[in-house]
C-alpha cells in the first residue's frame, strides 16, 4: 500500500517532481564538479607551479651549515661536493613519485676569448639507473623540465641521448651576445683544471642571471672543476601538500612531534618531510625548501578550495532553498489528502515518512542527472583551466548522495513542521 | 447502554463560545440528526466526538472510557479503532482507485486487505467501480466509497458531517437508504445536517443554536 500510495504520488505530482528533481540536479552537479576539481586541483596547481622550476634545493650538508651560519658564499677551498652516485637515491625515498624531476648543479668559474664566464654543469634530459638491494630504478630527468620556461631563440635544447660525447652546451642569450655565439658554433672553455671544446647546440632567453651564464654537461663541468664524480648541489621539484600547523611545527624541528604526529607527517607530501627523506637517504646532504615556491603552492591551493568550498557550499544552500519552497506548497497542495489520512488514523510519522520517501527518492534521481551533469562539468573546467580532464572520484559520488540527502532533509523541515502542525478538524470540516 | 456521552462540553475560542454547556448521551445503536444554521456548532460538536479536537471544558465518555484527558497520540488511535467518518467533500485520494481508497483506511489501521475492501465497496454496491478513479465517479459514487471506507474497520460509530450535501436527489437517497441499512444492521451513526430531509430520517434529532442545545427529541416519523 505504501508503494501504491508513493507511485500514485509521482504520477500525480510529476511536474512538481520534476521539478524537485531538477533542483537537486543542479546542486548536485555543481557540488560534484567543485568537489572533484577540489580533490584533483592540488595536483594541478602543483603541476602548473612546476613549471615554474624547482621548490628544493640539495646541497652537501657542511656547506649548508657554513652557508647558515656566516651567510656567506662558498670560496672554492670551501666548496664542498656530493657524490653523483647520491642522485639515484632520489628515486627510493617514500616519496618519491612525487619527485617530477631533479638535476645535479655543478658551477664553476671559467674564461671563454679571455672573457670570464660563470660555467654551470647539470643534467639535461638524462636516464638515470639505479640499482640499490637488487631493485633498479630508472628515470629520465634534468633541466629541460625544470626551466620549461626558456626560450631556445636559435638551435635545440642539449639532448644528451641523441647527441654523441657531452662537449656540447647552451649558452644564455645575453652571453651568447656578448661572445658572439650562436648555435652550431665551437668554442674553448678554460679554468684552473683544464680546456674543453664545446660545440653551442642552442641559445635561450630565460628572463633571468641565467642568460650570462653558460649551461653545459655535468660530466663535462666535472672535468673543468676537477670534481670527477660529483656534484655541488640539486634541483627538486616535487609535488607536494600545502604546509599546515603540522607542517611548521615539523620544519622547526621534527623531533618535537608526538609519535603520531611524526607518522602523520611523515605520510604526507609536506615538503618538509620529502626534505627530510631525502636527507634520510642522503646522510652527507642538506635538503631545504625554496619557500617562495612552496608558500606560493600553499596560499593559492588554499584560496581556490577555499573559493571551490563556497562556490559548493552556495549551490548547496540554493538547493536547499529550492527544495524547501518546492515541497513545503507540494504539501499545502496536499493538505486535504493529508489530512484525510490523519483523520483515518494515520499518525504524524507515518504521513512525514511517506512525504520523505517521496522527496528521497526524487532527490536520489536528481542526484544521479546531477552527478553526471557534475562529471561533464568537471571536465569543462579541467579542459579550460588545467587543459586536462579532472579523475573522478568515487569518494565524490558518495560524499554528493550524503549531501543530497542532508539538503533535502533540511529543505523538507518546514514542510515536516506543516505536517505536524495540520489539524484535520480545520482542514475537512472547515470553520466552527 | 450508552455508547458516548457528553458531559458539560463547551468550546471557546477567544470569546466566541462555540459550545456551551453541552450534554449529550448516544445509545449504541442510535441514529442521531444534529441539526442548526450555519455557526451553531455542528462542526465543533463532529470534531470533539471525533477526537479531532479536544473540549475546552467538559468529558467526552465513548464506550465508558473518559477520553478526554488522552494524548493526541492516544486519541488518534482510539479514533482510528472505534469512528468512521463521512465528509461532505468525500475526500478521495484522488491518484488511487475506489479500493485502494478503502485500504488507506485499512494500512493506518491495522493490514491493507483487498478482499475485505472489496467486500465493503460490494455493500455500498460499488464493487463493479472498485478500479476507477475518484474522477471517474459520480459524486454519489464517491460518497458511497467514502461511505466504505468509513465502514472498514469495523467502527462503533460512523459519523457523517453534511452527507449528502454536495448530492443530487438521487444520489441522496441511494445515501440515505445505505444509512437505514447499516442502522438496521445496529451500526450507531450521528448525521451533522442543516437538510430537513436528511435529519427527518433519522431517529433521534438534536436541535443546536448558539453553541447550546435547543431541542433534542424522538422522530415520530421514524421508520425502521
Amino acid at each position: 500500500m505504501f508503494f501504491r500510495m508513493i507511485t500514485g504520488a509521482f504520477r500525480r505530482q510529476w511536474k512538481k517532481m520534476l521539478m524537485i528533481a531538477m533542483t537537486v540536479a543542479l546542486g548536485a552537479s555543481i557540488a560534484t564538479a567543485m568537489l572533484n576539481v577540489m580533490l584533483s586541483v592540488g595536483d594541478k596547481i602543483n603541476e602548473e607551479l612546476k613549471a615554474y622550476g624547482s621548490n628544493i634545493t640539495v646541497v652537501p650538508r657542511s656547506e649548508a651549515v657554513i652557508s647558515h651560519l656566516y651567510d656567506v658564499d662558498e670560496t672554492e677551498e670551501q666548496a664542498e661536493y656530493l657524490p653523483e652516485e647520491t642522485l639515484g637515491e632520489f628515486l627510493t625515498i617514500f616519496w618519491a613519485n612525487n619527485i617530477v624531476d631533479f638535476t645535479p648543479l655543478l658551477d664553476t668559474p671559467a674564461t671563454v676569448n679571455g672573457q670570464e664566464v660563470p660555467v654551470v654543469g647539470a643534467w639535461f634530459d638524462h636516464h638515470l639507473a639505479f640499482v640499490k638491494k637488487g631493485t633498479t630504478y630508472e628515470r629520465n630527468t634534468g633541466i629541460i623540465n625544470l626551466r620549461s620556461w626558456w626560450d631556445i631563440t636559435d638551435g635545440t635544447w642539449l639532448d644528451e641521448a641523441k647527441l654523441k660525447g657531452d662537449r656540447y652546451a647552451m649558452v644564455g642569450q645575453k652571453l651568447a651576445a656578448t661572445l658572439s655565439l650562436k648555435a652550431g658554433d665551437t668554442f674553448t672553455v678554460a679554468t684552473d683544471h683544464g680546456t674543453e671544446t664545446l660545440t653551442v647546440t642552442g641559445i635561450f632567453e630565460s628572463g633571468d642571471d641565467e642568460e650570462g651564464m653558460l649551461f653545459t654537461t655535468l660530466s663535462t663541468a666535472q672535468r673543468l672543476t676537477g670534481a670527477e664524480g660529483q656534484y655541488k648541489k640539486a634541483e627538486v621539484s616535487a609535488i607536494t601538500s600545502p604546509d599546515d600547523e603540522l607542517a611548521v611545527k615539523a620544519a622547526k624541528n621534527p623531533d618535537l612531534l608526538t609519535g603520531d604526529e611524526y607518522d602523520l607527517w611523515y605520510c604526507t607530501a609536506y615538503v618538509s618531510s620529502i626534505c627530510f627523506q631525502i636527507q634520510e637517504a642522503i646522510p652527507q646532504a642538506s635538503a631545504s625548501a625554496v619557500r617562495q615556491i612552496a608558500d606560493s603552492e600553499g596560499k593559492i591551493l588554499e584560496k581556490t578550495e577555499l573559493l571551490m568550498a563556497l562556490i559548493t557550499l552556495m549551490s548547496l544552500i540554493g538547493a536547499t532553498l529550492g527544495i524547501s519552497n518546492l515541497v513545503t506548497s507540494g504539501v499545502m497542495e496536499r493538505s486535504a489528502e493529508l489530512a484525510l489520512m490523519k483523520a483515518v488514523g494515520a499518525k504524524n510519522g507515518q504521513i512525514t515518512r511517506l512525504i520523505l520517501t517521496e522527496i528521497i527518492l526524487t532527490a536520489l534521481v536528481g542526484a544521479a542527472v546531477g552527478y553526471f551533469m557534475g562529471y561533464a562539468f568537471a571536465q569543462i573546467i579541467g579542459q579550460r583551466v588545467f587543459s586536462s580532464s579532472i579523475e573522478m572520484s568515487g569518494m565524490v559520488a558518495f560524499l554528493v548522495t550524503i549531501l543530497v540527502i542532508a539538503v533535502t532533509l533540511v529543505g523538507s523541515l518546514p514542510a515536516v513542521r506543516m505536517i505536524l502542525r495540520l489539524r484535520p478538524s480545520e482542514v475537512l470540516h472547515g470553520g466552527h | 447502554m450508552s455508547l458516548l456521552e457528553l458531559k458539560d462540553i463547551s468550546k471557546i475560542y477567544g470569546n466566541l463560545h462555540a459550545l456551551d454547556h453541552v450534554n449529550l448521551t448516544v445509545d449504541q445503536g442510535e441514529w442521531i440528526a444534529i441539526m442548526g444554521p450555519s455557526g451553531s456548532g455542528k462542526s465543533t460538536m463532529m470534531n470533539i466526538i471525533s477526537c479531532m479536537d479536544k473540549p475546552t471544558t467538559g468529558q467526552v465518555i465513548f464506550d465508558g472510557r473518559d477520553i478526554t484527558k488522552d494524548s493526541r497520540r492516544k486519541l488518534t488511535e482510539f479514533h482510528r479503532d472505534k469512528i468512521g467518518l463521512v465528509f461532505q467533500q468525500f475526500h478521495l485520494i484522488n491518484y488511487l482507485n475506489a479500493v485502494e481508497n478503502v485500504m488507506v483506511a485499512q494500512y493506518y489501521h491495522s493490514m491493507p486487505d483487498e478482499k475485505e475492501a472489496l467486500e465493503a465497496l460490494e455493500r455500498v454496491g460499488l464493487k463493479d467501480r472498485a478500479k476507477h478513479l475518484p474522477s471517474q465517479l459520480s459524486g454519489g459514487e464517491q460518497q458511497r466509497v467514502c461511505i466504505a471506507r468509513a465502514l472498514i474497520n469495523s467502527p462503533s460509530l460512523i459519523l457523517a458531517d453534511e452527507p449528502t450535501g454536495n448530492l443530487d436527489e438521487a444520489n441522496e437517497n441511494i445515501v440515505l437508504d445505505l444509512f437505514r441499512q447499516l442502522h438496521k444492521e445496529g451500526t450507531s451513526l450521528i448525521v451533522v445536517t442543516h437538510d430537513p430531509e436528511v435529519g427527518e430520517v433519522a431517529q433521534r434529532i438534536v436541535r443546536l443554536e448558539h453553541g447550546k442545545i435547543a431541542s433534542d427529541k424522538k422522530n415520530e416519523q421514524f421508520a425502521e
